[in-house]
């Protein structure tokens, strides 16, 4: 190929300019960083004033790890002290991506925020809490090893798995294992919100001490009438059959319900409140599974911009299934040395063609060089 | 007239060029499955030292006008400003440090301190200097389209004035060379661009330099001239010398990379059907280390450690040093030669090289087959065929380097008959 055909074909991607966390939001803020700027350009002032102060940046929300409360045998609770641009009107429900720098990598999962939105006062803190998982390997080391003091990366909380403010009357949560922490943030702010009205509750863990929260439900249930809670053991008093939910909440169908815990109890809820015809009334929130990489296998990818997706095998890049499928993919020597096709893996993992080692969600990858292991999504 | 036949310029089969790209490969995964907390810390440290090290040069400046104040300030500013683009913003940019998925250390977010956008750097650096390295008509590096760096390029008559004048200029303002090399000013002259596409590139361009500008001869001088010890004079000018001294210490690293003599130039029938092996020997003869101690490493980046830096160009610049131990041992086992010499001697050697270009080829003793800034597979025609291979004599391996050598002594034989 003839320089000049190389030169005019390229497509180099376009270098992300930084984000500033909770811009648009203080006009003041936001004219000061600007006019600093120009004399940092081509960095931000938050790039220096970080090395005094590593939450005195918004160009990637910090937080620094205040305190680790351990909850049960394997969980824990994360008080966390989130720096600038970082803004504490998410709703309770909603989850919060943690950033862990673990062997110089920065690894990524996300968790419920257990703690109430704040909207004034000086308790600008947030809590997460993190049951140890058998194969979670970030989990453990979020509940066994993490000491305070530690720096961690936030992204914004997000999440539909809320409730809505003022609260409906009369409620029903189905909580299974850790599945208790989004609602644990629900019944927080209700009763700073002082809405702590007609409340069902049934939580099930495996015996009594796997219960997270465990004195804080009693306190709860102890001063609030209204609030109605049932801890079932499942290893003495089996699963909650919710085909005869009526013998435990005879009045199910009339409450508004939030439902989260292991996916065999959401199926099952999703089935019951579906032949009752009041599917509307519940909702669910599916933790997403924590799936290792399909190693080598292949999967359909999907291009997250312009939603075309293409079914790839283990050998092809994906790249050459993007330009298949049609989507203009950035591209520059195509093979792997440049950096000029780099885009986001949003979910899914993916594999280096060269090495054989596995890339997972929320990292930026080449796409010369990688192919799908499993399913994944691209933003490009 | 340059490498066309790599596998017949390296004496190497297909089976050795393949087993010394697998034995190159193993280096990268070894020093992949190795990269951990000691590799981040290294790049979070040298990110925080030099942006302390560039506030306190600006500082200086902002203290005081004083010749004293004013050289340490304008010295410490070029040092950090060199850090910056050479052991940071190059490699960065690279995607060394990707692997810690840290969008502030990314190539993706890169943009460095300098004229030039980090996405025209990617694109005439990262992909076209690393793919075709050193291939004449590929690679701009290669004279940057004004200077003769090889007697491979045809003499013209500007190269007579030209040459060493546009070399020093080169130097001087290298940020803006580097900065403008995506905009191909030949082209647009002529009109021979693709307008659109150029309008696009000189927009990027534009805003980078004129940021870069108004920092450094604008911004910072008006603050500065708040200062009661210090003028928007005495730091407009500081910063242009912290700019040059950057420039000219970048220029003068990169040249020693691929133009001191030894580093080969080859032509575009070597890529025909490239395979990976041949592609990391193109590197290795087409570029060329500098012998120094650990400051020598840190100020150039690493690229004293070119030669590792073109076969790896995504491995930490940290490591390069370990990993050309083992570079070295395999060109001793595949006989090829490794270039390297002193800064002084590699830099002198370009220049001269540079110099010597000046003049037309007719005033020129070795030709484009044999001259010390390219060789090609002819040079060893007056050997005897199937030169390679194994020594009977000695039982070793018969390689490149002991072929140069060969054919150096004939020529030095031919020499020493002639004039006897």
């Amino acid at each position: 190929m003839a320089k000049n055909d190389v030169k005019t074909n390229a497509k180099v991607v376009d270098t992300m300019r930084p984000t500033v966390a909770g811009a648009g939001k203080r006009p003041v803020v936001d004219a000061v960083r600007a006019l600093v700027g120009r004399i940092t350009t081509p960095l931000l002032p938050d790039d220096y004033l970080q090395l005094a102060n590593p939450l005195w940046s918004a160009r990637e929300l910090r937080g620094r790890v205040l305190d680790v409360r351990r909850e049960t045998e394997d969980s824990a609770t994360l008080v966390i002290k989130p720096g600038w641009g970082f803004t504490f009107d998410y709703q309770p429900g909603q989850y919060v991506g943690i950033g862990l720098l673990v062997d110089g990598r920065w690894r990524w999962r996300s968790y419920s925020l257990t703690s109430a939105p704040v909207t004034s006062g000086r308790s600008r803190t947030i809590t997460i809490a993190v049951k140890a998982m058998p194969e979670g390997f970030l989990s453990t080391h979020l509940v066994g090893g993490v000491a305070p003091g530690t720096v961690v990366r936030l992204a914004a909380p997000q999440g539909n798995f809320v409730l809505p403010d003022p609260a409906p009357a009369s409620l029903l949560f189905l909580t299974g294992g850790s599945g208790i922490t989004p609602v644990m943030s629900m019944l927080r702010t209700l009763e700073r919100r002082e809405q702590l009205g007609d409340i069902v509750h049934i939580h099930s863990a495996p015996t009594q001490s796997d219960v997270m929260f465990a004195s804080e439900l009693a306190e709860l249930a102890r001063t609030h009438q209204g609030y109605r809670l049932t801890v079932r053991t499942t290893r003495t008093q089996g699963r909650l059959d919710l085909q005869r939910l009526d013998d435990e909440v005879p009045d199910w169908r009339q409450r508004q319900t939030w439902a989260c815990g292991p996916a065999g109890m959401l199926d099952a809820a999703h089935t019951v409140w579906q032949a009752a015809g009041i599917a509307d009334r519940l909702h669910l929130e599916r933790f997403a599974a924590s799936r290792a990489a399909a190693h080598g296998e292949g999967g359909t990818v999907t291009f997250g911009r312009s939603g075309k997706t293409v079914v790839a095998d283990a050998a092809t890049s994906l790249m050459e299934a993007g330009e298949k499928a049609g989507v203009q993919m950035p591209f520059g020597c195509r093979m792997g040395i440049c950096q000029s096709c780099v885009v986001g893996l949003v979910d899914g993992y993916v594999r280096d063609l060269r090495t054989g080692s596995e890339h997972e969600p929320g990292t930026r990858i080449q796409t010369c060089v990688s192919s799908a292991s499993g399913d994944c999504v691209l933003d490009v | 007239m340059a490498i066309t036949d790599v596998d017949a310029f390296a004496h190497l089969t297909d089976a050795d060029i393949e087993s010394l790209g697998v034995e190159l490969d193993t280096i990268r995964l070894d020093i992949e499955d190795s990269l951990g907390a000691r590799d981040a810390r290294y790049i979070r440290r040298t990110i925080a030292a030099q942006r302390t090290l560039e506030v306190a040069g600006r500082l200086m400046l902002a203290a005081s006008s004083k010749r004293s104040a004013w050289w340490a300030g304008t010295a410490t500013l070029g040092l950090a400003k060199i850090i910056e683009n050479m052991e940071i913003g190059h490699n960065v940019m690279h995607g060394q440090w990707d692997w810690m998925n840290d969008p502030e250390i990314h190539s993706s977010t890169w943009e460095w301190d300098m004229s030039g956008a980090s996405k025209h750097w990617r694109f005439t650096h990262n992909f076209m200097h690393h793919k075709y390295t050193n291939i004449l008509g590929m690679d701009d590096d290669v004279g940057y389209g004004v200077i003769r760096v090889t007697r491979d390029q045809k003499w013209k008559p500007f190269n007579f004035y030209g040459n060493v004048l546009f070399n020093t200029l080169l130097a001087v303002g290298f940020e803006w060379g580097v900065g403008l090399q995506h905009l191909e000013l030949g082209k647009i002259f002529k009109g021979r661009d693709d307008r659109k596409a150029t309008l696009i590139r000189v927009r990027e361009f534009g805003v980078k330099a004129g940021r870069q500008v108004v920092k450094d001869y604008v911004a910072f001088p008006a603050i500065t001239s708040l200062s009661p010890g210090a003028t928007y004079r005495s730091t407009l000018t500081a910063n242009a010398v912290a700019n040059v001294i950057r420039n000219v210490w970048a220029n003068a690293v990169i040249f020693c990379g691929h133009f001191p003599d030894g580093a080969e130039k080859f032509t575009k029938t070597d890529m025909v059907g490239e395979s990976k092996g041949q592609w990391y020997l193109r590197q290795m003869l087409g570029s060329a280390n500098i012998d120094g101690g650990a400051v020598m490493d840190f100020m150039t980046g690493n690229l004293s450690y070119q030669i590792e830096h073109h076969l790896y160009p995504d491995l930490p610049s940290n490591r390069l040093s370990e990993i050309s131990v083992r570079v070295r041992a395999l060109c001793d086992k595949y006989d090829l030669p490794y270039t390297s010499g002193p800064f002084l001697v590699q830099y002198g050697k370009s220049w001269r090289t540079i110099a010597k270009l000046s003049l037309p080829d007719k005033y020129l003793r070795d030709t484009v087959d044999d001259a010390p800034e390219t060789r090609s597979e002819r040079m060893f025609d007056e050997l005897e065929p199937g030169y390679g291979g194994v020594d009977p004599r000695t039982g070793r391996k018969r390689g490149l380097k002991t072929a140069i050598a060969a054919a150096r002594e004939w020529r030095r034989d031919k020499r020493a008959a002639k004039s006897a």
